[in-house]
This record gives structure tokens, C-alpha cells and sequence, in this order.
């Protein structure tokens, strides 16, 4: 092992893995990171914890992290490149992992055109993929990305993000391979809703015997109603959300889309555990974090391991 | 080049309504060449300027002029002769013009007619686009020919992000994706293996993360 993280343990074991995520209140209300945890700490393995995430400020992503910590549960912190310069990435990552921190997702973060504050000037001292290879010498060297060495350096299982239905899609499987050349532990991918083309993706990366080497978590996202879909489809970058499901959601009467929504998780999740290389699932329930729990079981995927 | 747009009319006047006697000074390089601040547009702004203070019962003396090279002490020098007639100077000359003549007519107010904007090409007529950030270490060797620094909206050296469609940036439908662009380059030249090559964290010393930049060339200084 790596690390201590919880999750590294739940994916050496072969189990499928489950994460879900709690977005940080916009103010100081502790009790609210508290309550979204609560509503999913028995369905997952891990719980991300996202980082100013729309380019919104929020509370911080490790302060947001330790409240879960004290919980009991397994936070990973979710770092963006764009709010910090190396500076104060290295100085959050050991301020989190004495914390009790030990797993972490390393991002680039959404542009800050689509926050509150699109005034902003966006930071990206490193990228996602620097930053990737930052918190593996830090784990792996004992040092800081300028060279010095650190003392007690932390060790953090290293997360990245994947999205296989960007733009060139022929890039994308080399854009993994790249991230695990980087240091790249696990990857938690964009939501899926084009299965299809989500199987050939896998299937590239199998071609390449990346699977074999870094773990892919699924992205799925119930949605709340078909006129979600058509939000997703039209207008969130890099979302692939193919005409069928938007029919599907829409054949339905609108009290009954958000279960329809929640069926097609469920199914989704079904079909992927088929996949070679897909080894747990990131739950992404925007604003929607109670109905994890009934995700997770009807797909098969309760009771979590004990470890 | 250099490329600047003319500060709208109401701040210009802001400035230099204390002023009975301009000194109105246009560049012949890059703001002449994006029609900011050349010759044409020093005229365009005197008439302008004549005419709002005319409106008001007010007549202020304007003199025009314009520099083969604003940023270059040497000509700056030319202003010798008008420089006592001039109760303050306005400059039609990028950011580095306006600070040669700050800085060798210590005594006289320089007022800035434009936004200094980016080092930009022309991509047809009348458009200019950025190009290049001036980060100090060229990495248009390696990719292709097209800057992440200056073209992404991330700066992303290892792109492109998660937000790429159809070959456009997530910020608008209107600007292209860099990462777009140099893997279609790539391609085109039969480097794309060069693509899976991590590039590393930047040094942003040369970029001006060091201080202010200068560069000193000892075979050509006196």
C-alpha cells in the first residue's frame, strides 16, 4: 500500500469501489457538511469533497474535509489548480494530511467565467497534471515540487479526473495514459449517460493495458428531470447526453422523472460492473445526496466492505 | 505587435479638462498599425476633443504629434521643442510610450489615450487576436506552433481540459480551443506521439515572476 487510505484498501481488494460527493455550504454552517454527510456515510467508501467547485466560493475543501474526518469517514479532498499557486497547494496538502487527509483528487477547475466572482484572475501556476506529479513527489521523494525535502512528507492517494466524451475524443485515452505517467492513483470519470460510447472508451484503455494500472471510477448522475437532461446536453461542457435518454426521461410524467432518473443510474451502474477496467462507481447527486443510499443498494453495491 | 484600443472619449476628457494646452502624441509603430494611436487616429481625437470643449464654451490648444517610435528615448527626444508649451501630454502610444516620455519629461502630467491590450497577430482585417504572453521561455518548438500560455484560458500546458467541444473553449462558443489546435497540428506534422510527453511545472521566472524584466546586451550598450 501506498498510503492509509480507505479507499486504496476498498480498490486492492478487488471490491467495487463507491464514492459520492458533498459540495461545502456557501457560508460557515458546519452542521450542513455534517447533514450531507450523513445522508451517504453508510453507502460509500469515500466522499469527495469539492473545492469552490462552479467557481463559487464556499467553504474550503479541507476545512469542509476535516468536519467529515471528525466523523469518522474517509474525506477526499479535492484540490483546484486554479484558486492557488504551487505555494499554497503544498502547504493545504500538508495542513489536510495532519489532519487526517489521505486521499485527494487533483483538478484544474472550472474556469472562473462561470463563478460569482468572474472578475477573478485565474491562478494555474500547475495544471491538473502537475499538480499530479506534485502530491506524488511529495508522497514518493519526500520533497517539495521546488526540490527541498520535507519533513514527514504526506502521503496521499492521488486522484485525477477523466472526461472520455470531450473533444478530440481520440485524445482522450492518451490524455489518461498521460495521467498515470503523472502519478495518477485512481481516476473518477466525467457523468455518464452515453454508455455506449463510455464502452469504447474502456475498451481503449483495456487495448492499452491501462487498466492494469489505475483505477477507473464510473461517473453517475440521477437526474432530476428531463429538463436537467436538456440543461446537461445543451449546455455543461463536455457532457455527452444522447437523445434517447432525454426521450426517456421525457415519456414520463414530470412527478415520476426524478425516479425515472434514478432507474437509469441504477441500470447504468448495472451495465458498467460488466466493463472491464471500470472498478467502482463516483456518485455524483447534485443537491440529491439522499438518494445515494438507494442508488447504492439497488445496484447491488450494499453493504460496503469492512476493512 | 503590440495592440491597444483608444480609452473611451469621457476618460480622456476627465483627464485633462485641468489643462488648457495639450500635447497630443501618437506613435507610428504597433498603435498605427492596429488604429489606435497613429498619425490618423491623433488627428481624429484632436477634432474630437476640439469639439466637445467647444460645446462647453471652452477652447483648448492641441497640438499634434507623432513619434516614429514612442518607446525609444531618441525620438521621445523630439518633444524637446514642444515641451514648454504644453501644459500636459496626452499619449496615443502603448503602456511602454507612455512611460519613455513619463520618465524623460519628469515635470509635465502624461495621460495614457489608450489600453495597452496584447501582443496579438492580425488574423484578417480589422481583427487582432492574442498570440503570445511574452512568458520569457518559447515553448512553440514543442507544440506545434500554437501557445497553451497565451491561447488557453487555463494556461494549460498539459491540455486540453474536460471542457473542450467541437473544437471550442468552455468560456465561448466563439474561441478555440488551444489544445484543439496544437493536437490537430501535431497530427499534421506526424508528432503526436510528442503529445504524451508530460510537459513540467513552468518556471515563471522568466515569465516576470521574478520581478520586473530586462534584458542587457552588453555588445550593443555604450
Amino acid at each position: 500500500m501506498k498510503t492509509e487510505s480507505k479507499l486504496e484498501k476498498v480498490l486492492a481488494s478487488g471490491a467495487l469501489a463507491v464514492t459520492s460527493e458533498v459540495g461545502p455550504p456557501r457560508g460557515a454552517i458546519p452542521e450542513k457538511v455534517k447533514e450531507k454527510a450523513s445522508l451517504i456515510k453508510d453507502h460509500v467508501d469515500a466522499i469527495n469533497v469539492t473545492d469552490n467547485q462552479t467557481a463559487m466560493v464556499r467553504m474550503s475543501s479541507w476545512a469542509a474535509g476535516v468536519i467529515i474526518k471528525q466523523m469518522g469517514l474517509d474525506p477526499i479532498l479535492q484540490m483546484v489548480t486554479r484558486d492557488r499557486n504551487r505555494l499554497a497547494i503544498q502547504s493545504d496538502i500538508i495542513g489536510a494530511y495532519s489532519m487526517g487527509i489521505n486521499t485527494m483528487m487533483c483538478l484544474s477547475g472550472d474556469h472562473v467565467k462561470f463563478g460569482d466572482h468572474p472578475m477573478a484572475n485565474g491562478v494555474f501556476d500547475l495544471d491538473s497534471i502537475q499538480l499530479v506529479q506534485t502530491v506524488k513527489k511529495m508522497r514518493d521523494e519526500g520533497k517539495f515540487q521546488g526540490g527541498a525535502d520535507i519533513k514527514s512528507p504526506p502521503k496521499m492517494f492521488i486522484g485525477a479526473a477523466a472526461n472520455p466524451f470531450a473533444d478530440p475524443f481520440e485524445l482522450r485515452v492518451m490524455r489518461l495514459a498521460k495521467k498515470m505517467k503523472a502519478g495518477a492513483d485512481f481516476i473518477q470519470t466525467q457523468c455518464i449517460f452515453n454508455l455506449d460510447k463510455f464502452e469504447k472508451y474502456m475498451e481503449m484503455v483495456c487495448d492499452r493495458g491501462l487498466d492494469e494500472q489505475i483505477h477507473i471510477l464510473a461517473g453517475i448522475t440521477p437526474m432530476k428531470s428531463a429538463g436537467m437532461a436538456r440543461y446537461m446536453k445543451n449546455k455543461v461542457p463536455g457532457m455527452d447526453v444522447p437523445d434517447e435518454v432525454i426521450k426517456r426521461m421525457e415519456a414520463v410524467p414530470k412527478e415520476e422523472q426524478p425516479e425515472e432518473g434514478i432507474k437509469i443510474a441504477i441500470e447504468s451502474i448495472e451495465r458498467l460492473k460488466e466493463v472491464k477496467g471500470v472498478h467502482g462507481f463516483h456518485i455524483m447527486a447534485i443537491e440529491w445526496e439522499e438518494k445515494v443510499p438507494q442508488i447504492v443498494e439497488k445496484a447491488g453495491l450494499f453493504p460496503r466492505p469492512v476493512l | 505587435m503590440i495592440t491597444a484600443e483608444q480609452k473611451p472619449l469621457n476618460e480622456i476628457i476627465e483627464y485633462i479638462t485641468p489643462y488648457d494646452r495639450i500635447l497630443l502624441v501618437g506613435c507610428n509603430e504597433c498603435v498605427t498599425v492596429c488604429a489606435a494611436g497613429g498619425r490618423k487616429e491623433v488627428g481624429l481625437l484632436a477634432s474630437a476633443l476640439n469639439l466637445h470643449f467647444l460645446k462647453q464654451g471652452r477652447t483648448i490648444d492641441i497640438t499634434e504629434l507623432t513619434l516614429e517610435r514612442q518607446c525609444d528615448p531618441e525620438y521621445v527626444e523630439e518633444l524637446v521643442s514642444e515641451i514648454d508649451r504644453a501644459d500636459a501630454i496626452l499619449s496615443m502610444a502603448c503602456g511602454c510610450g507612455v512611460q519613455t516620455i513619463a520618465e524623460r519629461y519628469k515635470e509635465k502630467p502624461v495621460f495614457p489615450a489608450v489600453n495597452t491590450k496584447f501582443m496579438g497577430a492580425s488574423e484578417s482585417q480589422g481583427i487582432w487576436a492574442e498570440r503570445c504572453r511574452g512568458c520569457g521561455d518559447c515553448l512553440l518548438g514543442i507544440t506545434g506552433g500554437i501557445c497553451p500560455v497565451a491561447r488557453c484560458s487555463k494556461q494549460l500546458l498539459n491540455g486540453p481540459c474536460g471542457g473542450t467541444s467541437n473544437g471550442m473553449c468552455e468560456i465561448s462558443p466563439d474561441v478555440e480551443c488551444a489544445w484543439c489546435l496544437i493536437w490537430e497540428r501535431l497530427k499534421a506534422l506526424g508528432m503526436e506521439k510528442r503529445y504524451e510527453e508530460i510537459m513540467e511545472a513552468k518556471d515563471f521566472r522568466p515569465a516576470g515572476g521574478g520581478g520586473p524584466r530586462k534584458i542587457i546586451r552588453e555588445d550593443l550598450s555604450l
